[in-house]
Formats: structure tokens, sequence, C-alpha cells
């Protein structure tokens, strides 16, 4: 029914067809890559593209098309992990912050202010480096950095729904305070998180890579997009697709779930219906 | 001799603090609603009637215990309900429902028109899920709506039919009274006189006891046994409903009553000019709030408060003039001499 405005909205569209390509890709490499993403090959180190090696071979003979593919679940995950944390997180102190009187309020924003008040990238890297670097501490990081975040988008979207008459119709109705937050403000806060959420997924991505690259995310030798963009600095001239393909993964996806998020936007935003 | 009212109200008051942080003292208040002392008994209803901004709607919601009063008693079904808190409340919300001004934002957008009027069911009920469902099919048939109505949502209805929507709402629970917070002032003329002659045909059928708001005196003689006028959150008149055109005696009311459009053209009522504006509630005149606008203020109105006191049977006004009785009844409604 109301899908057919979803399509006329030409960001939503291509983000979605981007993004969709991601995730069929990581889907596919689960059961199926052309070689396997750690296996190496000492005949075939540093090849061009080729029909065998549709995106070459790295220093170690390894098939890049089979490690992009591998790095794209690895990049799902993180930016499903990292929205999951900052998002449930958030939403649980944004509600408290609307709903739980002045005190909780200012303590709750004097906190996000705490960590809005720090570079993220830094923060994460502080993290990483107190708790050592692997993936799941670098989603971690990532995932505090997004609390405020989502926190600050619950808090200002549920004060504009508290003051509805509608909450007072349901509190006249003998609702528990618990009851109406689930009932009827989670449900009509969940499109801006959404579109939150969507840009956050992206964010992620690229910090991952960024981390990862930095050799503060997930650690060798299980392909990420961001490593294999530090290991093929060193063969940019001699090789330089294994720098272009995982570099253009990290664009598209990050690309395609930006399109994405920001199509949502405009759709779900009804001053722009 | 009378039965005790189902609900009596005793210098209720609420003041608002303006300007406080989170460390400072307050720097004044918004005195909203102001000493308000009204009863209302099972199967009346009392119609309350002010400009905007006199406190009438923070009434309402006081009474429905959705704010806190600052001061004064509240009781209800003979029991003190004032000083409540919201868990101790709500096995008594089923006796007291509260129908909204706006239709479009009294209902949840994402609800279903089923689960909107089953929500005053879910409080302590122990009905199922289709017993829910066919009470609330049988109040929209009742409010004049559709059962196929159940599963549509409230985008899908025009503002009359949403506060059918939201007076089924009210009523599935069989309350003993209904605050009705102006219900028919976001409304169509036309649509104003059918959901104002449903409220009345729904007030007889279930026997309910109504406390009306609205600011179209009209409105309220039409629906209620008596009136209750409003100013600057003090009452300032309160009498019955029938001759009230004539009977009123507080120069307020007389401009408010002047200010009606008359249908029989025989009738001439010269309109009585208000001058200025309503006060501040941040800063109300001392003595009669209405005296810096009222054309037969005289010495003892900006001195002293005028208590509401019985100015004939079930009458009781607020002025200073004629010994505390107001203006005398049955004078030209613009008559300014008072000497």
């Amino acid at each position: 029914m109301a899908m057919g405005r979803y399509f006329k909205n030409l960001n939503f569209s291509i983000g979605l067809a981007l993004s969709t390509m991601v995730v069929v890709m990581a889907l596919v490499s689960l059961f199926w890559t052309p070689y396997s993403p750690n296996t190496m090959d000492a005949h075939h180190r540093i090849e061009a593209p080729s029909l065998a090696h549709p995106l070459g071979t790295d220093q170690y003979g390894r098939d890049q098309l089979s490690r992009v593919m591998v790095g794209a679940v690895n990049s799902i995950i993180v930016g499903l992990m990292t929205v999951a944390i900052g998002m449930g997180a958030g939403i649980v102190l944004g509600l408290t912050s609307a709903w739980g009187g002045r005190l909780a309020d200012e303590a709750i924003m004097r906190f996000s202010d705490l960590l809005f008040g720090f570079p993220a990238v830094l923060s994460a890297i502080l993290i990483t480096a107190v708790m050592g670097p692997s993936a799941v501490n670098a989603m971690l990081a990532i995932g505090i950095f997004y609390i405020p975040v989502f926190a600050r988008l619950t808090r200002a979207s549920a004060l504009t729904i508290k003051g509805l008459d509608y909450i007072s119709a349901a509190r006249a109705a003998g609702q528990e305070e618990v009851a109406i937050i689930r009932r009827h403000v989670l449900p009509n806060i969940l499109s801006p998180l959404i579109i939150q959420a969507t840009v956050q997924f992206a964010v992620a991505i690229l910090a991952e890579a960024g981390l990862s690259y930095l050799g503060l995310g997930t650690q060798p030798p299980h392909p990420s997009w961001g490593r294999m963009l530090n290991e093929a600095q060193t063969f940019m001239e001699l090789a330089p697709w294994m720098a272009v393909f995982p570099g253009m993964a990290i664009a598209w996806t990050v690309l395609g779930f930006n399109l994405l998020g920001d199509g949502l936007r405009d759709i779900l935003d009804p001053r722009l219906r | 001799m009378n039965p005790a009212p189902l609900l009596e109200v005793t210098d209720l008051t609420k003041h608002y603090p303006v300007g406080s942080g989170f460390f400072s003292r307050p720097m004044g208040w918004v005195k909203a609603v102001n000493g308000v002392s009204f009863s209302i008994g099972r199967g009346e209803s009392l119609g309350l009637v002010g400009e905007s901004g006199c406190g009438k709607s923070t009434l309402a919601r006081l009474v429905a215990r959705l704010l806190r009063p600052t001061d004064g008693s509240i009781r209800f079904g003979g029991r003190e309900i004032g000083a409540l808190d919201r868990r101790a409340m709500r096995p008594l919300r089923k006796r007291m429902q509260i129908i909204f001004q706006d239709p479009y934002a009294s209902l949840d957008p994402r609800m279903t028109v089923a689960a909107s009027v089953t929500e005053p069911l879910l409080n302590g009920a122990t009905l199922s899920k289709r017993e829910r469902r066919s009470l609330a099919a049988d109040m929209l048939a009742t409010v004049g709506l559709r059962t196929s109505d159940l599963d549509r949502f409230p985008h899908e209805f025009s503002g009359g039919q949403r506060q059918r929507i939201g007076i089924a709402r009210a009523l599935c629970v069989r309350p003993e009274l209904v605050i009705a917070d102006e219900p028919v002032s976001a409304l169509d003329v036309s649509i104003q006189a059918q959901i104002l002659n449903l409220m009345k045909d729904l007030q007889q059928q279930f026997g309910l006891a109504y406390l009306f708001i609205s600011h179209d005196i009209s409105v309220v003689e039409h629906i209620c046994n008596r009136i209750a006028v409003m100013y600057a959150g003090q009452l300032v008149e309160t009498a019955g409903s029938e001759g009230f055109h004539w009977a009123c005696r507080h120069p307020y009311t007389r401009a408010l009553v002047a200010a009606v459009p008359q249908p029989d053209p025989q009738v001439i009522l010269p309109p009585v000019p208000v001058e200025g504006e309503p006060p501040d509630p941040a800063a109300l005149p001392p003595g009669c709030p209405y005296h810096p606008r009222c054309p037969h203020a005289f010495d003892p109105c900006p001195e002293q408060r005028p208590p509401l006191i019985e100015a004939g049977r079930h009458h009781q006004v607020a002025c200073w003039l004629n010994g505390g009785k107001g203006v005398e009844q049955g004078l030209p409604l613009n008559w300014h001499g008072s000497g």
C-alpha cells in the first residue's frame, strides 16, 4: 500500500539497493566463497585481477574476493552490535531521563555531555588500548560512544510525546507509567530512532575499519576491510587492487546505509509529506 | 438532608513556580487556580465557563488528578483524593473519566480504535480480550459509529468522529463522573450540535454526572443544570442554568451573556463592552480580580476579594455590589450607573 511512497524516494531506493547487495554478499559468504579466505597460496602472490581471482590476490596469495566477502560479515556484525549496544542502553537512559524526574534527567544528560566531550575515535583507541585490541573490544568501544547519541534522541522525542493528550488520556484510563511508555511512547518515537540507527550503522563500519586499520580492531588472519587496507598500504604502488577493492567495499556500504537513512528520514518526517 | 455530593471541591488551588532553575528559588507564582469551591451531585451536570487562560482546563486536570493540587481538597464519592498518588488513584479511575478538547491529540495515532476504546478497561479488570472487544463494539454503536470501525486508525476519521471515539472510550467503563474539557470547541459548529446532543442523551442513558468545561456560555446552558463562571482562576458566580440569562448578577457574567448572539430578532441586547485584557495569572490584581475591567467597581473592590456568597436560591455570586449580591437582576444588561 504505502510502499510506493518509499520507492519514489531516490535516496531510499539507491540506499536500499546498495545495502541489500552488501547483505546478500555477506549471507552468501557464510555458505560459499570462491576460495577459503585464509588459505595462502605461495604460487599466486600479489596477482592482478584475473578470471581466476576477480579482485586479485594479496601478499600471501589469498583470494581478495573471498576476503572482501567475509569482511562484509564482519562489518555487518560490527554495525549490528554497536547499534544494539548504543540503542539498547540509549533508549533506557533516554526514557529514564524524560520520565524519571529532574535529578535523573540532569545526571544522565550531564553524563552524555561528558561522553560527547571526548573525540569518539580517540576514546575508542583509548578503550581498545586499555582492554586489548580485539574485534569485540572495538565493538564495545564504538557502542559505548553511541549511547549518548541514542539517549539524547530518545529523550527529545519522548519529551514531545509526553506533553500530548493521549498520554494524559492513558493516565486517566488508569495505565501504569511503565505501560504508558511501552504502549504509547516507544511506538511513537521509533521512526527517528530507526533512521538514526541506519546512519550509526554506517558510521560504525567506518569506525571499525579505522580501528582495524590501526591494528586495534579485528586481528589477523580474520578478514576485515580496515585490516586489509592496512596490509595493502605497503604494496600500494606494486598492487593497488589490494587497497582499492576493500576501500570500495567500505565506501559502497557506508554510502548505501547513509542514503537509506536519509531516504527514511525524508519519508517518515511528517513535515515533508 | 441532602445526600453527600459525588464530587466536592473545596478551596482548590494550583500555583506554578516561575523561573526556577535547578538551584534557584522560583521568582514568582502563576496562580492558575485560586481557591475554587463547588460540588456536583450524582447525575448532575455543572458547566464551567470562562475565557481562555482563566484556569478552567487546569481545574479539569486537577479534578481528574492528572495534576497535583497545591492546596485545597477534592472529595470524590466521599473520599479525599487531592493528595493520592498515582498508584492509589488507579482504582478510582474507572469511576471518573475525562474527554479532551483536541480529538486529534487525545488518540494515539498508532493504536486502533479498539485498542484506544478498551484502554480504560485494562485497569484492574478481569475481562478477556474478546469481552473487551465486544464491549467496545457496543459502545461504538452507542455513540453512532460502526462496529467495523474497530480495526481502523484515528487518522481515518473526521474530528467529530474522533470525538465520538473519545466519548466511547470514556464511557466504556461506566464512570459516575465525566470531565469534559471543551469537548466541542475544536469542532465545526454543525458537528458541535451533534456531539452535544449525543452527550446529553448519554447523560440520561447512563446517569452520568458532568463537569462540562467550555468558553461558550450557550453550549453550557444547553447541556447543564448548573453553571459556574470562572475568571482569573476563581469562581465569580454559580447559578442554575434555567433563566441564567436574566438571573446572573456578576458584572463579568453579564458581559459574557450579552456576548451571546440572540436568535430572536425581537430581543435586542446591546453588547456590554469589556475593556482591557484578562489579568496575568502571575500578577493578579489585589481584591476582586475583575475590578480593573469592571464598570461598577467601587471602594471595596480593589481592597478585598469578595467571597462567593448566596445571592438567591441555588445562586452564589462573588461581588461587593448591593451588599454582596452583585448587579440587580432584570436591569438592562448595558446598565452602567452605579453612582
